[in-house]
């Protein structure tokens, strides 16, 4: 290949760059220039009504009480969440693997199925069952002598019950990525540990754990990924209430945004969250490489 | 999590392919909202009849949606000829310039009287002297009230004072005990705190609206005593999640009055066939000896897009639909309010024994500020009450921070009123 002759492979690449480059880094790249605006419903069709305010947006963003309790309500759902979330997708997936186990089939379609199931109608039926005087849930508690707990009506309760429902619909996405992992370690590993008398547990978190290390990041990464953008489960359960107390990040920009059309100061929001995210997934894969080194 | 994505496709798909269809040159496109939607098709066949070679296609938009789907829709350059919205809506479709003016045809018209009109309801829609939108049904907030419970506290008649309220309003909760409560007042809702200033005489906003004025006297004493029945424990601490058994519980009489508006009447007929004749509705107390104090002067209008090209079929549509015979028809079906006067007294509705309330109340009604931050001020007036009744803050921080908060989401008004001043 000659030197100032263009290489061949940009041309194949070259309509996915283009398309990304129209349909993702314009708009990216446009909405951060919004965010540097106060962009609302008086500037819509009279353009002269905009004004710049650098970084007026993200200013007020970091003074307003609001934010701050959205982004402590997000950090409090990602970190109660999403580890409970692994949890219980670890759990989920040991026990489909484990021999003893039967009907593999049946039980990995249904952990799956809240996956798949739409969160519209999956909030109608968990409304009930989190229904102060009539759910299922008070029901079993008062069986065992405990009070009734107005779920999504007590501030205190409302983040545990959304945190509840979003693990009990998320989990199986992960346990079936588990499955694979698990899958992937070859069985000899297990008889060697066995013939080295090893325990259950021992082979456990000698052997298990180790051969997911891979397996985990990706899905602590993608988890926290997901958790951070908490959206639909407040909005279809709770609308940010009671008292704020499930208000997260993206709930208040899609209100800035296209609620009350204050398009400038969404975006600003929008670009905290990516900044968040993207810190702490860099911070995630900094610490996994240190791990890996020795 | 996808729902957020979703709407974004969806608000950015919209108006391609709504585009297409704008083009039939004889059609009339007429957005509805919820119930109303579905109901406004039986009506418009008649007007079909009537108006040879015009073809009305109404689109249903659930509530929740319709106010975005609205916004995107002009920004999409996608706006139906004919629309519902709520009339607190109404400034900030102005402040766009998405709206026709109606003051030239309602000058015009045979059919259309604003005499005819609740003139609170209509001044709903005016807004720096121009008629942007056409009341299609109204809609007030009343006392529902228990007549049995009531009159065992020694309240046969509803109290027509607050003194007389605040004293019903104890004599029941003594009678009811710790399980039972006076008045049913959701914490979400803006509206209850707002309707008692206004009855004060506060004014929420000060300075051309350009500042909250919640720290100001009356505003001040209505917030103290809407807190106050709270914190006497008149009413329950209930969100939202409580109050959608508010049928049962008003049966049981866990309340025995409750603050609600005209859709609350066929509710309560329907769900609580046993209670008939133990409850009733009536106007709103007053703080002095006026009776009845004023309320929210709220609804829906029919406006006309002024990007459309149909504007004149748009116009009649508007009249027909507006024709008493026809708001009497609508009121049969869905149960909303008729806006004109007269469709009231041609369905005898002015004398039915829970529509009456209404029809006393609607002469009383005020409008909240007509401006297009309005949504976002009671936004956050429902969030500082709520914090102030569930003790979260004293109620003069609730109020100063409430003042505080106007004033930024105020600033950009601010800013325009002296721009258009220079």
């Amino acid at each position: 290949m000659g030197r100032g002759r263009i290489d061949p492979g940009w041309g194949f690449v070259a309509p996915a760059l283009l398309a990304i480059g129209a349909f993702f880094f314009v708009p990216v790249v446009a909405s951060l220039l919004l965010s540097f605006t106060d962009f609302d419903v008086y500037a819509v069709a009279r353009p002269d009504r905009l004004r710049l305010v650098g970084l007026g947006n993200y200013a007020r963003l970091v003074a307003e009480p609001r934010f701050r309790t959205a982004l402590a309500n997000t950090a409090y759902f990602v970190i109660v969440g999403g580890p409970l979330s692994v949890a219980a997708s670890l759990g989920a997936a040991l026990l489909l693997e484990a021999k003893v186990a039967r009907w593999k089939g049946v039980f990995r379609t249904v952990f799956f199925l809240p996956v798949v199931t739409t969160l519209v109608a999956v909030a109608v039926v968990w409304r009930y069952l989190y229904h102060p005087r009539h759910g299922l849930l008070n029901l079993l508690l008062g069986v065992f002598g405990i009070g009734p707990i107005d779920w999504l009506g007590d501030p205190r309760w409302a983040m545990p019950a959304i945190i509840l429902l979003a693990v009990w619909k998320n989990f199986g996405f992960n346990m079936v990525i588990f499955i694979a992992g698990l899958q992937s370690i070859p069985e000899r590993l297990y008889e060697a540990a066995r013939m080295d008398g090893a325990s259950g547990w021992q082979q456990f978190r000698r052997v298990t754990l180790p051969m997911l290390a891979p397996t985990f990041l990706f899905v602590a990464v993608v988890t926290m990924i997901g958790y951070f953008q908490l959206f639909a489960e407040p909005y279809v359960m709770t609308q940010g209430g009671p008292a704020n107390s499930t208000l997260s990040v993206v709930l208040l920009m899609y209100e800035e945004g296209f609620r009350w059309w204050n398009m400038g100061y969404g975006a600003a929001v929008a670009f905290v969250l990516f900044a968040i995210i993207l810190l702490l997934t860099l911070v995630q894969l900094r610490l996994r490489a240190r791990e890996a080194i020795p | 999590m996808t729902l957020l994505r979703r709407a974004v496709l969806a608000a950015t798909l919209a108006p391609a392919l709504l585009g297409c269809r704008a083009r039939d040159a004889d059609v009339v496109r007429l957005w509805a909202l919820g119930r109303e939607g579905e109901v406004v098709q039986q009506l418009v066949g008649e007007f079909e009849r009537r108006h040879a070679g015009v073809h009305v296609r109404v689109q249903q938009i659930p509530w929740s949606a319709a106010h975005e789907k609205l916004l995107t829709a002009y920004v999409g350059g996608a706006m139906p000829d004919v629309f519902q919205a709520g009339n607190t809506w109404l400034p900030e479709l102005v402040a766009l310039g998405a709206l026709e003016p109606l003051d030239e045809r309602l000058a015009r018209s045979a059919s259309v009287a604003r005499g005819d009109y609740f003139p609170g309801i209509l001044d709903t829609n005016v807004i720096d002297g121009v008629t942007w939108g056409l009341p299609w049904y109204v809609d007030t907030r009343v006392l529902f009230y228990r007549i049995d419970l009531l009159a065992e506290a020694g309240y046969p008649e509803p109290p027509r004072t607050w003194t007389a309220w605040t004293d019903a309003m104890t004599r029941v909760k003594e009678r009811g005990g710790a399980e039972r409560y006076a008045i049913l007042l959701p914490l979400r809702e803006w509206q209850p705190p707002v309707i008692l200033a206004l009855q004060r005489g506060g004014s929420l906003l000060r300075d051309g609206d350009r500042y909250g004025n919640f720290e100001s006297g009356p505003v001040r004493a209505a917030f103290d005593f809407y807190v106050d029945l709270f914190r006497r424990g008149l009413a329950p601490r209930a969100g939202d999640t409580a109050v959608t058994n508010v049928y049962q519980d008003f049966a049981r009489g866990y309340f025995s009055l409750y603050v609600s508006g005209p859709w609350n009447i066929g509710e309560f007929v329907h769900r609580l066939p046993d209670l008939a004749g133990r409850w009733t509705t009536a106007p709103l107390p007053a703080p002095d000896d006026r009776y009845p104090g004023v309320s929210l002067a709220g609804g829906a209008s029919l406006a006309i897009a002024r990007g459309s090209g149909r504007k004149e079929a748009a116009w009649q549509l508007m009249e027909f639909l507006s024709e008493p015979a026809q708001q009497a028809a609508f009121y049969r079906l869905t149960g909303d309010l008729p806006a004109r006067r007269t469709a009231w007294v041609d369905e005898g509705l002015a004398s039915q024994p829970h529509a009456r309330a209404f029809w006393i109340q609607l002469q009383s009604v005020q409008s909240t500020p007509k401006i297009p931050e309005w949504e976002r001020i009671a936004g956050k007036i429902s969030q500082y009450s709520e914090a102030a009744v569930r003790g979260d803050m004293t109620l003069d921080r609730a109020l100063a921070g409430l003042d505080r908060d106007v004033d930024n989401v105020l600033e950009k008004r601010r800013w325009l009123m002296g721009a258009a001043g220079r």
